[in-house]
C-alpha cells in the first residue's frame, strides 16, 4: 500500500468517523448524567431528514443544520419527558424514538417530496463544502507533511472541524466546570446532587438538550455534508455503533475520539477494499462491510476490559423517604 | 467565620441566647399515618442533643422536615430565634443546617474536594472553588480532627473517612447546626470514638449537634440533652445527666424492657458444625474468605463480630448454600457439598440448617407476597403443606402462619397481609418464626435485629437463647457489639476474611474486640 492510498483511507476514516464521533459525544453527555439513550439512532435520522429537507427547500446548509438540530432536540425532549419527568423506562423510550424516527422520516419525505421517502438531491450550495485550510496548496510539495496537511487535515467540511474541536471542549466542560461536576455527579449519585440543593431533573434535561444538539449535528452532517440529501434509514445503525464506541471509550471524551475513529477506519477499509485478496484467499465484500458490526459485538461482549457505566444510569431518580 | 453572635463558645446555652433550633407544634401526616404529632422542641446553641426512639417513631420524618425534604402540615421552625421557612434542602443549607445521612450522599468516583464543593461552587469554573475548599479543609482538619486526604477518591476511603467527608461538606457550607442520623451504625468502636471527639469539638466551637440514634449508650456518652420519641410524639425531653438507659428504654417502648437477655450458662454438647480452611473468591478475583476455621457445638451460640464487609456475609452465604467455596464444612460429622449440585439452600435445609439472612427484605422475604406464603418459603414442599404430588395446601400454610404469628407475637396477626405491610420488627419475626419453627440443628442468624425496634429485639433474643437451651447450635453474625456480647457464649472476630481470634464474653470488652475488629491485637491474650 503506498502513501497516497494510506492518506486516502485515513481521509475517509475522518469523514466516516465524524458522525460517529458526534453521536458518541452526544451519548456521553446523556449517559454521564445517568440517562441511557439508545435513541441516538432515531435522533440522528430525524436530524438528517430535517436537514436534508430544509436545505433542499431553502438551499442553505446553515438553515438545514439548524432544522436538523431542532428535529433532534425535539425528539430528545420526548425522551427527557418520558424518562425524567414521567420516570419511564429509558430503554423503551429510546426504542420508541428510533421507531418513530424511522417511520416519520419516510412518511414526511414521501408526502413532501414524492421521491419514495428521500429528499431531493442537493445542489452544491445546499451542502457544506470542503474547506481548504490556508497554505494547503503551497505546502503540498513538502514531502510527507505537505500531503498530510493538504489531503488529510485540510479539505473537510466545517462540521468535521467542529466535531474534533468538541472533543477537548467536552473534556474541559466535564472536568473543569461547575456544570460538568454536577453532570458527572448526577449520573453517579443523584441523591447526593439532590441533597446539595441542585435539581436532578434540571441537570438531566440540560444534558439531554446537549445530546439532542450533538445528535442533530451528526445527522445533519450525514445528509448535507457527507451525502447530498436524505435517504431513508441513512443512519444505518451508526447510533448503535456510537453507543458501542462510548462503552469502548468508557464514557470519556478523548478515548471516544479514538474509538469512533477506529470504527471509521473499519468502514473506510471495507469501502475501499471491496474484495480483499490475501494471497489466494479472497475475503468477500460482505465480510468487510460486516467488520464494524463484528467489532461492536466484540466490544459489547466485554472483550475490552471492564467498562463501568455511570452508576445511576438507566434509573429514574425518585426521592427517597 | 463563626456566627451565632448570641452564643459565645464558652457559655454553653446561656440563658440569654435564643435556642439554636426551636420547633413549635410540628405535625406531619402521610395519608392516614400521623408521623409527627404536635412536636415542640428547643435546643440550646452549643449543645449536643440526642433524639432517641424506635423505628417508625418519627425521628427521621422530623429531621427531614428540618432539612427541607418534607413540609410540615402545621407548625413553625425557628432558627436562632427567627422564624424560617424551609421548603427545600437549599433553604435548610442557607439557614445553616447540615445533615449527615445514614446512607451517605457522596459521589463515589469523585474526589473528596469535588464532593465537598458540589452544589456550593463559587462560580461556573471549578479552579477557584477547589483552591478555596482545599485551604478550608486544611483549616477544618486542624480545628476538629477531621483529617481526610482532599484528593482521595471517595470510594477508596474507609467508611469512617467517608463520614468525615459528609461532615466536612456540611461545615464547608457553614452549617451551625449539624444533624447526624444513626452515624455509628457502620463504624468500628475506635472510629465511633473519633466521631464523638469531633462532635465534642464542634460543640466547643459553639455549633449545635443533633444526634439521632437508637443506641442508648451513645446518648449517655455524648449528649447534653435528649428527647424521646414514640409513635410520632415527643414523649420527653430530659437532661442526659438526670436520666439513665433503663429510664430511656422504658420511655421509648412505653413499658419496662430487659436490656440484657437473661440466660443461663451454656451447656455445650457434641460438635455440630466444623469449618476448615474455608475460602471464597468473588467475581472480581478478590479473596473474601481467606481460610476460616470454626467449631460450633450443640447448645452454644457462637457470635461473629466484625465491621460490615469483612467476610461475615460470605461466611453466612456459604453455610446457607448460595455461595460456592473451597474448604471443608462438616455438619454433625458429615461433609457438606460446597461446590456441587447439592450446594443450595434447599439441600442445606434438608440437612437441618436454618438461615435468617442478613438482608431480610431481599433474601428472607418476598415483600409483595402474603405473610402465609412467606412463612412457607423454603419449606413449601414439606408434606404438611402439600395436598398431593402437584397441588399445594394453601389452607394448611395459612393455618400454620396464623399459629406462628400468635406464637411470635407478629402484629397485626393477619396471614393475608403482604410482607411489605409489616414493620421491620414484625417482618423479622416472620422470618425468625419460619426458621426456628422447623427446629433446626444449626441456626444461622445474620443481623437479627437490624432495623428492628427494641421491643422486638428483646423478643427475638429470647427466642434465640431458647433455641440454644433446647440443645441447638446457633451461629450469630452481627455488627452490633452489644448484641454479640449479650447473646454469644463464644465470640470470634472477623477482619479482612480471617478470624482474628476468639474470646469469651465474660473475659473481654468492647475495647479489645474493637481493636481486633480493626485488624489489630492479633494473638494478644
Amino acid at each position: 500500500m503506498d502513501f497516497a492510498t494510506l492518506l486516502q483511507i485515513l481521509d475517509s476514516t475522518v469523514r466516516l468517523g465524524t458522525p460517529l464521533l458526534l453521536a458518541c459525544l452526544a451519548g456521553l453527555f446523556s449517559e454521564r448524567a445517568g440517562v441511557f439513550d439508545i435513541g441516538l439512532e432515531g435522533k440522528m435520522l430525524m436530524a438528517a431528514f430535517c436537514a436534508g429537507a430544509v436545505a433542499a427547500v431553502t438551499g442553505s446548509p446553515w438553515a438545514g443544520l439548524l432544522a436538523g438540530v431542532a428535529g433532534s432536540v425535539a425528539l430528545g425532549m420526548v425522551h427527557a419527558l418520558a424518562s425524567i419527568s414521567f420516570r419511564g423506562n429509558q430503554l423503551i423510550s429510546g426504542v420508541a424514538i428510533n421507531f418513530l424516527a424511522s417511520g416519520l422520516t419516510v412518511l414526511l419525505g414521501q408526502n413532501l417530496f414524492h421521491l419514495g421517502g428521500r429528499t431531493p438531491s442537493l445542489m452544491k450550495e445546499g451542502r457544506f463544502q470542503p474547506i481548504t485550510l490556508p497554505g494547503a496548496e503551497t505546502l503540498r510539495e513538502v514531502p510527507v507533511i505537505g500531503p498530510v496537511y493538504a489531503d488529510l487535515i485540510s479539505g473537510h467540511s466545517i462540521l468535521v472541524y467542529l466535531a474534533f474541536a468538541l472533543v477537548p471542549l467536552s473534556w474541559w466542560v466535564l472536568a473543569r466546570t461547575r456544570f460538568g461536576l454536577r453532570l458527572r455527579a448526577v449520573g453517579e449519585n443523584p441523591a447526593a446532587v439532590d441533597t446539595a440543593g441542585i435539581s436532578v431533573a434540571r441537570m438531566r434535561y440540560l444534558a439531554l438538550t446537549i445530546t439532542g444538539v450533538l445528535c442533530g449535528l451528526a445527522g445533519a452532517y450525514l445528509a448535507i455534508a457527507l451525502s447530498a440529501g436524505f435517504v431513508k434509514e441513512m443512519t444505518a445503525g451508526r447510533g448503535y455503533i456510537a453507543l458501542a464506541a462510548l462503552i469502548f471509550a468508557k464514557w470519556r471524551p478523548v478515548p471516544a475520539l479514538g474509538a469512533t475513529m477506529l470504527f471509521g477506519l473499519l468502514e473506510a477499509v471495507s469501502n475501499r477494499y471491496q474484495n480483499l485478496d490475501l494471497g489466494g484467499v479472497v475475503i468477500p465484500v460482505q465480510a468487510m462491510q460486516a467488520l464494524p458490526y463484528v467489532l461492536t459485538v466484540i466490544i459489547l461482549a466485554g472483550f475490552v476490559g471492564k467498562a463501568i457505566p455511570p452508576r445511576a444510569g438507566g434509573e429514574p431518580y425518585v426521592k427517597e423517604r | 467565620m463563626q456566627t451565632a453572635p448570641a452564643a459565645p463558645a464558652t457559655t454553653r446555652g446561656a440563658a440569654t441566647a435564643p435556642p439554636a433550633i426551636e420547633l413549635r407544634s410540628i405535625s406531619k401526616a402521610f395519608g392516614p399515618v400521623q408521623a409527627n404529632r404536635d412536636i415542640s422542641l428547643r435546643v440550646a446553641p452549643g449543645t449536643i442533643h440526642g433524639i432517641i426512639g424506635e423505628n417508625g417513631a418519627g425521628k427521621s420524618t422530623l429531621m427531614s422536615i428540618l432539612y427541607g425534604f418534607y413540609r410540615a402540615d402545621a407548625g413553625e421552625i425557628l432558627i436562632d430565634g427567627r422564624p424560617v421557612a424551609i421548603p427545600d434542602s437549599q433553604a435548610a443549607i442557607r439557614a445553616g443546617i447540615g445533615m449527615v445521612f445514614q446512607h451517605f450522599k457522596l459521589v463515589q468516583n469523585l474526589s473528596v474536594l469535588e464532593n465537598v464543593i458540589l452544589g456550593a461552587e463559587d462560580g461556573p469554573l471549578l479552579r477557584r472553588s477547589l483552591a478555596r475548599a482545599r485551604a478550608e479543609l486544611a483549616q477544618l482538619a486542624r480545628d476538629y480532627e477531621l483529617e481526610v486526604d482532599p484528593d482521595a477518591i471517595v470510594e477508596d476511603l474507609s467508611v469512617g473517612h467517608q463520614q468525615r467527608v459528609e461532615i466536612l461538606k456540611a461545615l464547608y457550607r457553614d452549617a451551625r447546626i449539624l444533624i447526624l442520623d444513626e452515624p455509628t451504625g457502620v463504624l468500628t468502636p475506635a472510629e465511633a470514638d473519633h466521631l464523638f471527639r469531633i462532635l465534642a469539638n464542634l460543640r466547643q466551637q459553639g455549633r449545635t449537634v443533633i444526634l439521632i440514634t437508637h443506641k442508648l449508650r451513645e446518648i449517655m456518652e455524648i449528649t447534653d440533652t435528649v428527647s424521646v420519641m414514640r409513635r410520632g410524639e415527643m414523649t420527653a425531653t430530659l437532661r442526659t445527666a438526670e436520666t439513665g438507659p433503663e429510664d430511656l428504654a422504658e420511655r421509648m417502648v412505653g413499658r419496662k424492657v430487659l436490656l440484657q437477655v437473661a440466660k443461663a450458662p451454656a451447656q455445650p454438647g457434641p460438635e455440630v458444625l466444623r469449618v476448615e480452611g474455608l475460602r471464597v473468591t468473588d467475581d472480581r478475583g478478590v479473596e473474601r474468605l481467606r481460610g476460616i476455621d470454626l467449631s460450633l457445638r450443640a447448645g452454644e451460640i457462637l457470635g461473629i463480630a466484625g465491621v460490615a464487609g469483612n467476610g461475615q456475609s460470605e461466611l453466612l452465604q456459604v453455610l446457607g448454600g448460595y455461595q460456592r467455596a473451597e474448604g471443608r464444612v462438616l455438619l454433625n460429622g458429615a461433609p457438606i457439598d460446597l461446590t456441587g449440585r447439592r450446594s443450595d439452600g434447599r439441600s442445606r435445609r434438608a440437612r437441618g440448617i436454618a438461615h435468617v439472612p442478613e438482608d431480610r427484605q431481599s433474601r428472607g422475604l418476598i415483600m409483595d407476597f402474603a405473610a402465609w406464603e412467606n412463612i412457607a418459603f423454603g419449606y413449601h414442599d414439606a408434606p404438611e403443606y402439600r395436598r398431593n404430588a402437584i397441588l399445594m395446601d394453601n389452607a394448611a400454610m395459612q393455618t400454620a402462619c396464623a399459629r406462628a404469628m400468635a406464637d411470635f407475637d407478629v402484629r397485626p396477626p393477619l396471614p393475608m397481609l403482604p410482607a411489605r405491610a409489616f414493620s421491620g420488627g414484625n417482618q423479622q419475626k416472620i422470618v425468625v418464626a419460619r426458621e426456628i419453627e422447623r427446629n433446626p440443628d444449626l441456626l444461622l442468624v445474620g443481623q437479627p435485629t437490624r432495623g428492628v425496634d427494641i421491643g422486638a429485639i428483646e423478643f427475638i433474643h429470647r427466642r434465640i437463647v431458647a433455641l440454644r437451651d433446647a440443645g441447638k447450635a446457633v451461629l450469630l453474625v452481627s455488627v452490633e457489639l452489644d448484641e454479640i456480647l449479650g447473646l454469644a457464649d463464644r465470640i470470634a472476630v472477623m477482619f479482612d476474611g480471617r478470624i482474628m481470634g476468639e474470646r469469651l464474653p465474660g473475659q473481654t470488652d468492647e475495647r479489645e474486640l474493637g481493636l481486633m475488629m480493626a485488624g489489630m491485637a492479633e494473638g494478644a491474650a
